[in-house]
């Protein structure tokens, strides 16, 4: 248990620390590779919790996908960072109070936090039983069951921001030159090629 | 949990929109050409069915699909047919404006059909979850319609300005959510309801609440949450303007009856002050900020966040009478909206379409049908009997009296009698004021088809009131279980 807490306790500090790094740090580059570096801590928590199918699937979703696509947005855009910092002290105290206003509320929260009696019974009701299936399958088991409704909805928001994404940055350019796969294929010889015979000390007209 | 089966004939008229919105996409992105009249029509056609199959459905029974995650009652049809509604018109609005400025695409009714199964979820959410998912499926693609017209600076900038505050809305949701569940252990909405019947109120789950109703508030635009309103009215395109006044908002104020009268009624006596603060705020905010508009769809988006305040004040009441109140207010605010926006959208000087209040100047000169039918738009809008926007606010009102928030009823009468003067001074503009340049004529039949459906319910309501009252009644029951809530605590 020991182990475990102290485990916890690490992967938990690195985590806010490399958190509190990507909003200070003043390269952008910086900035995506501590957010890395955040990703793989929470995985690690996700398996000491036991979740070890969300912690992969933070690994390769966030750090494989998300992460690498944050780090090329930030270095083909020519943003100027520097400016966008402008302002940055004259908000600070602002922003540090209501920081701290909602630290202070968070920790009255948790200090006294109450819960329903019957809350634990509730909460365990679709979780199986630990240790008899694997985590995915028990995901599996309620994804595509009870929660089938929100598992087509949640497909349904994906294709409204692909749909989204597409509209408003799609650009159709009529007098690009595109590939024809078919046309290439469907070439002949006779087509493209003529043969002609040059007869000697002639030329061709 | 293997063996049950999956009903989900409650949920289909969703899951024909939706499987209409996928064979709309294909159909738009392999046919050659420009599609977006031929999808459009499709679309309202697939609403229209939509609204037949709610209403034929069932009865007057409540029933559960997709293991409870989803229900179907007589308050979730009414609200949807008047989201179908307010779709169906504001779609037909929207064609006939993309047919004249050249600028149609089929996503648009591809994305306006998304939305609405997202309205139609939000409505008929029975959980958390499916209450965020219909929120969400809802909002992303009114952030994308908002941008449009994607040349237009204005218009880039309103998607822009909605969808970061949006997020920041849907954020406060989440985390109020969290801390319900971490109170609760459960998501759904039967369960939070019976453990908070169960009597124990604990501060984590209050914070929660409170969270969430920042969350919703943002949604519908209700002060102090409602800063992106008059930005994202007057930048987004006008036909959009008129969806996000009608549809989207009747979706989320029925979501926020359904979220404070369903899972937390029992918790009523703490909530209910701070929806009579922000309906206060809302209603004061919206008679005073919208004084001072020049433009015609600012001065009507602040006018809808006064609106939002009076329907509000029936949520505040917790009572059979108050939701009532709130169901009769939005039947009637949709078709005063539609009215009205059907008019700026006809705003227009040589060809080139105009939104500032003084391009009505001398309307009655120029086109008096047009002048009189915003005429009555806005009297009803402003109160004044017998036009249908008197008998929303009379309901209103009339529950909170006879709930005894006295206050909150007499602040909504004055503020009410501020908003008219903005509602006369337009009319005022139309009547009173030199043409400086005319208005061109209205053109194209559904445009006065609309006019004229919505002028016509607006000046008769008084006459046949009882199918809106009566099934308002009747949904407001489905969703209090004819009780009022607050009965014990006053």
């Amino acid at each position: 248990m020991i182990v475990q807490g102290l485990i916890f306790y690490m992967l938990a500090a690195i985590m806010v620390a490399s958190a509190f790094m990507v909003v200070t740090s003043r390269n952008p580059v910086h900035s995506v590779l501590w957010l890395i570096l955040a990703f793989v801590n929470s995985a690690g928590l996700f398996l000491l919790l036991g979740a070890e199918f969300v912690a992969m699937l933070v690994v390769v979703v966030y750090v494989g996908a998300v992460a690498v696509l944050f780090l090329f947005v930030v270095m083909m855009l020519d943003i100027n960072y520097l400016k966008v910092r402008e302002g940055f002290l004259t908000y600070l105290p602002m922003g540090a109070a209501l920081g701290v206003v909602l630290l202070c509320e968070i920790a009255v929260l948790a200090g006294g936090w109450t819960m329903a009696p019957e809350a634990m019974g509730l909460r365990a009701v679709p979780a199986p039983e630990p240790g008899t299936i694997s985590n995915s399958q028990a995901l599996g088991q309620v994804i595509y069951t009870d929660y089938v409704y929100l598992f087509q909805a949640a497909g349904l928001v994906l294709l409204v921001a692909m749909i989204g994404s597409i509209m408003l940055t799609h650009r159709s350019h009529p007098n690009v030159r595109r590939q024809k796969v078919a046309d290439q294929i469907a070439r002949r010889k006779e087509r493209t090629l003529k043969l002609n015979k040059v007869p000697t000390g002639k030329g061709i007209s | 949990m293997m063996s049950q089966s999956l009903v989900m004939g409650p949920a289909l008229p969703e899951i024909l929109l939706a499987v209409l919105a996928l064979a709309m996409l294909m159909l738009g992105v392999f046919r050659k050409g420009d599609t977006t009249a031929l999808v459009g029509w499709i679309a309202v056609a697939g609403f229209a069915v939509a609204g037949v199959m709610t209403l034929m459905g069932s009865g007057h029974d409540t029933e559960l699909a997709f293991g409870g995650q989803f229900i179907n009652d007589g308050f979730a049809r009414f609200t949807k047919v008047l989201v179908l509604l307010g779709t169906i018109m504001t779609t037909i609005m929207a064609l006939s404006w993309m047919k004249r400025e050249g600028e149609g695409r089929f996503e648009f009714p591809v994305l306006i059909i998304l939305a609405t199964v997202g309205m139609m979820m939000m409505i008929s959410a029975n959980s958390l979850m499916s209450l965020y998912m219909g929120l969400e499926l809802q909002s992303l693609a009114l952030y994308v319609i908002a941008a449009f017209q994607r040349d237009n600076l204005r218009s880039t900038e309103a998607g822009l300005k909605y969808f970061v505050l949006g997020s920041l809305a849907s954020g406060l949701l989440l985390y109020g959510m969290s801390l319900v569940y971490g109170f609760a252990g459960t998501v759904s909405f039967d369960g939070l309801a019976e453990i908070a019947n169960a009597g124990e109120v604990s501060t984590g789950v209050l914070v929660g609440i409170i969270f969430m109703v920042a969350g919703m508030a943002f949604k519908v635009s209700a002060v102090p949450f409602h800063m992106w309103t008059p930005d994202v009215y007057e930048g987004a395109p006008t036909p959009v303007t008129a969806f996000f006044a009608t549809a989207p908002k009747i979706a989320a104020l029925a979501l926020f009856c359904r979220v404070m009268m369903g899972p937390f009624e029992a918790y009523a006596p703490q909530w209910q002050q701070v929806i009579v603060l922000i309906s206060i705020l809302s209603m004061v905010l919206g008679a005073f900020a919208a004084i001072n508009q020049t433009n015609i769809k600012r001065m009507m988006a602040y006018s809808s966040i006064g609106h939002v305040g009076y329907a509000l004040i029936g949520i505040a009441v917790g009572t059979t009478a108050g939701i009532q109140g709130v169901l009769i207010y939005l039947a009637i605010y949709l078709f005063m909206n539609v009215g009205a926006f059907t008019i700026i959208l006809a705003m227009r000087q040589k060809g080139r379409a105009v939104e500032n209040i003084n391009d009505l100047a001398g309307l009655s000169k120029t086109n008096p049908l047009m002048a009189a039918a915003m005429t009555i738009f806005m009297f009803s809008m402003a109160g004044v009997p017998p036009l249908a926007g008197f008998y929303g606010k009379f309901f209103i009102f009339m529950s909170a009296m006879d709930a005894g928030l006295i206050t909150l009823g007499v602040i909504g009468v004055l503020s009410s009698v501020v908003s008219a003067f903005y509602y006369i001074r337009l009319i005022k503009v139309m009547y009173f004021d030199d043409v400086v340049e005319p208005l061109d004529r209205l053109s194209g039949a559904t445009q006065k088809a609309m006019l004229a459906i919505s002028f016509v319910v607006i000046l008769l309501f008084f006459l046949v009131p009882a199918p809106v009252v009566d099934g308002a009644l009747a949904a407001a029951e489905s969703l209090t279980g004819g009780t009022s809530a607050l009965a014990s605590s006053h």
